[in-house]
């Protein structure tokens, strides 16, 4: 195993490590979501998926 | 009269906030962005080995974690930004050198620089013209990350190319979503800081920038 791997994986960890008490914080303090909410979140990011298709087609 | 001159005031004093810290932190993302790509430029010209980008990565993360969240409200703040988001460019530096070593690299690292930015300024203008709401985004994005964080760690001694592709791609749609979570807290947060709200957009630019050169690397034609 070279070094990149090790370093990755090593920065990775250490990543998680400090996400993770965030994380499990904001899942308990994050308002809800009311009806309609995820609907306006998920059309943009469906529309930048459908842009970064358009990418691939190009390149 | 008090009350009434009060209840005037507040909202209008609340907007004037609001706009000073999207001026702010557009402000200062457009230099941090700049600085960052003369750095990467920098890194490219004197060809930096492949190590360091994680050891910037590394000094970038550090100082993210433990100076950042010290320094945030004093004018430090600025020069932490910076050190920051340079470190984070001059890494940038053997990632685009493999990438313009390649038949179409020009293209590919064009089109992915192109692509953030009409990503970016598409989800930013979104959030700004509708002012939704995205605070109840915010457990599911660092749980997502997370998922995706334990999924590339376990790639690195995995090695799948279509399992990596699929990371990069929950990564765009993650960032997509941290675009309009910050671009939200800028509008309805009181006590946003503007130079953590510029190190977390930065950081999802940055994301997206990295995730998109990696799809557009792996399915080129050539």
């Amino acid at each position: 195993m070279d070094w990149m791997k090790i370093g990755s994986a090593v920065l990775i960890l250490a990543m998680i490590i400090f996400l993770f008490p965030r994380a499990k914080q904001m899942l308990q303090d994050s308002p809800e979501a009311k009806p309609g909410d995820w609907q306006g979140a998920i059309l943009p990011i469906l529309a930048v998926v459908g842009f970064v298709l358009l990418l691939i087609v190009m390149v | 009269m008090n009350r009434l001159d009060y209840s005037v005031a507040r909202p209008a004093a609340e907007a004037l906030q609001v706009n000073k810290v999207i001026r702010n932190t557009y402000t200062l993302l457009s230099a941090t962005l700049f600085f960052s790509a003369l750095m990467a430029a920098v890194s490219v010209m004197f060809s930096m080995p492949p190590m360091t980008y994680l050891l910037s990565l590394g000094g970038a993360m550090l100082l993210m974690w433990f100076v950042l969240p010290k320094t945030a409200n004093s004018a430090s703040g600025l020069g932490v930004v910076f050190a920051i988001t340079g470190l984070m460019g001059f890494g940038l530096g053997p990632i685009l050198e493999m990438y313009l070593s390649l038949p179409n690299g020009t293209q590919i690292v064009g089109t992915a620089f192109g692509g953030t930015g009409v990503i970016f300024l598409g989800l930013s203008g979104y959030a700004l013209t509708t002012r939704k709401d995205f605070s109840f985004m915010g457990g599911f994005l660092f749980a997502g990350m997370l998922v995706v964080l334990i999924g590339a760690l376990a790639n690195i001694f995995l090695q799948m190319p279509a399992f990596s592709l699929a990371i990069s791609a929950v990564v765009i749609m993650l960032m997509s979503g941290f675009i309009l979570y910050d671009t939200s807290r800028m509008i309805h947060e009181r006590d946003s800081n503007y130079v953590l709200m510029t190190v977390s957009l930065y950081l999802s630019i940055f994301n997206i920038f990295i995730s998109l050169l990696q799809i557009l690397g792996l399915t080129s034609d050539d």
